[in-house]
């Protein structure tokens, strides 16, 4: 069973299609989700977590559909949006915890899994900070931490490196690697190619539709990934640079 | 612990926090209804006469008079202050945690509504208590009786903060709602003058008035006060209430509402 499926989606604003038929089928490790802004990614994305609705399509999560089983398709999945959603005057324990508590957990059991869940990150020291005093990148770690700690089976983000400098942009693609050679299921929206390891899966979205469903070494064969990207979708711009 | 509990108890205890950290706000919350019952109320008790209506049995200056009214202010206000927060929740993404959350969505709606009643009621004890101070004191068991009141006209004002909030998509439109939701429902409801007072001048102001669920609040609460049940105002503050917090969840519901005009990437 894959933990995230996703058939024939369709989602229009009005008259426009943001999604036209989207389909693939997550393998536990880490899978990017490439494409240029307007591809669709956070219409996609809104539809995972279920901000939006459509009747067009399934999405099944960890055999939960999201349909019918909102609720236990909720549970099983964790998720970093584009935008930090942190409470900046609480510490990042109390973060931590307030999330936990919106997922039923409490007590002992929430300290245990926050803890846990920020070490996995490299952020245990940082629990009794306030989160207004980190600095964007570990502001990011914490929000990705924070997503593990209800043990989902998928970790959806949303171009989380936006905004952030090379080093930190770094620690986290690396970390969320490790995440999933650890057997998480990832999915991780970008339009940088650079975020992408040799041995991802990638899945090209471009205009609502998927142009491409591979490995990462197998799409691009023997040129640059960017190179490939650029030609798929027509992109002029450089797409290794790291502008939004 | 029943993670439904768990959920509720976080979601006050946070709200319950922020107010805490702004204390500006709290002080801004009493100093309104203050300056109503020390300036407004001085100035208009020798305009205004009053006779003797229910609940009260004897005559009352017009500072006794609008207590209930400046409490039914403080939760209106109250509810739409978090109904801005609301709106700057939506605007900073945390409302998006708030609603991934695998539990029912009225519930984690409701719970947030509980966190804004609890703030507001608070509110109001720390205003009856000045105004004793200044020598309005009311019946000793009408500060515990008019509790359930509290919790009910709290909710309803509430949930319409919650209504507006799914309505309205930006910080920059909340000033419309001071204008258009705010004051129309503070004058032309029983907090400031009697109904009796509304129909000398127009029997259309009196029936709007009538109409308006903040004067039943108003009176649902003044009725407390005086250890007496308004049942007609128990019963309209109820239904509006479960009209509001209707369409509130409708709004906030995914695949009805506003959601649906928003623009994603």
């Amino acid at each position: 069973m894959t933990a995230l499926d996703v058939s024939d989606l369709r989602y229009s604003y009005g008259p426009k299609r943001a999604l036209d038929g989207v389909s693939f089928a997550l393998r536990p490790g880490f899978t990017a989700l490439l494409g240029p802004n307007g591809a669709g990614k956070s219409t996609l994305f809104a539809l995972l977590t279920r901000l939006f609705v459509t009747r067009e399509g399934h999405i099944t999560v960890a055999g939960h559909d999201m349909a019918r089983e909102p609720r236990a398709a909720l549970s099983k999945i964790g998720v970093v949006f584009q935008q930090p959603t942190l409470d900046l005057d609480m510490s990042v324990m109390r973060n931590m915890r307030y999330f936990a508590a919106l997922h039923g957990i409490s007590g002992r059991e929430s300290g245990n899994r926050a803890e846990a869940a920020l070490a996995q990150l490299g952020m245990a020291e940082r629990a009794g900070e306030k989160a207004r005093s980190l600095n964007g990148g570990h502001r990011r770690r914490m929000e990705i931490a924070r997503a593990l700690i209800h043990r989902p089976e998928v970790l959806l983000l949303d171009e989380p490196t936006v905004g952030l400098d090379f080093e930190s942009r770094q620690a986290i693609v690396a970390h969320v690697h490790g995440l999933a050679a650890a057997g998480l299921t990832v999915l991780w929206a970008t339009h940088l190619v650079d975020e992408i390891a040799e041995g991802d899966d990638v899945v090209v979205l471009h205009r609502g539709r998927v142009l491409a469903h591979a490995p990462a070494a197998e799409l691009r064969g023997d040129r640059p990934l960017a190179e490939v990207f650029i030609e798929m979708t027509g992109q002029t711009r450089m797409a290794g640079e790291g502008q939004g | 612990m029943n993670a439904w509990l768990v959920a509720m108890l976080a979601i006050v205890r946070r709200e319950a926090a922020r107010f805490v950290h702004q204390r500006s706000r709290f002080l801004a919350a009493l100093v309104r209804p203050l300056v109503w019952l020390v300036v407004f109320a001085a100035g208009f008790r020798a305009a205004l006469g009053m006779s003797i209506i229910p609940p009260y049995e004897t005559y009352i200056t017009y500072e006794v008079y609008i207590i209930p009214g400046l409490c039914g202010m403080i939760q209106l206000f109250n509810g739409m202050q978090s109904s801005l927060s609301l709106v700057y929740d939506q605007e900073m993404g945390s409302m998006r945690l708030l609603l991934t959350s695998p539990l029912p969505r009225w519930w984690l709606l409701l719970s947030k509504l509980l966190a804004g009643v609890a703030v507001s009621v608070l509110q109001v004890y720390v205003f009856l208590a000045v105004a004793a101070g200044f020598g309005i004191v009311l019946p000793g068991w009408g500060y515990v009786l008019v509790l359930p009141a509290l919790l009910l006209s709290g909710l309803m004002l509430g949930a319409l903060g919650l209504l507006i909030s799914s309505t309205i998509r930006q910080l920059e439109n909340f000033a419309g709602v001071m204008n258009f939701v705010i004051f129309p429902m503070f004058f032309l409801s029983t907090a400031l003058y009697p109904l009796w007072k509304m129909a000398e001048s127009s029997t259309l102001l009196r029936d709007i008035c009538a109409a308006n669920p903040f004067t039943h609040a108003v009176e649902l609460i003044r009725f407390a006060l005086y250890q007496r049940l308004n049942g007609w105002a128990l019963l309209w503050v109820a239904l509006a209430f479960a009209v509001f917090f209707g369409l509130a969840l409708l709004g906030y519901d995914p695949a009805h509402g506003m959601s649906r005009r928003r623009k994603g990437g």
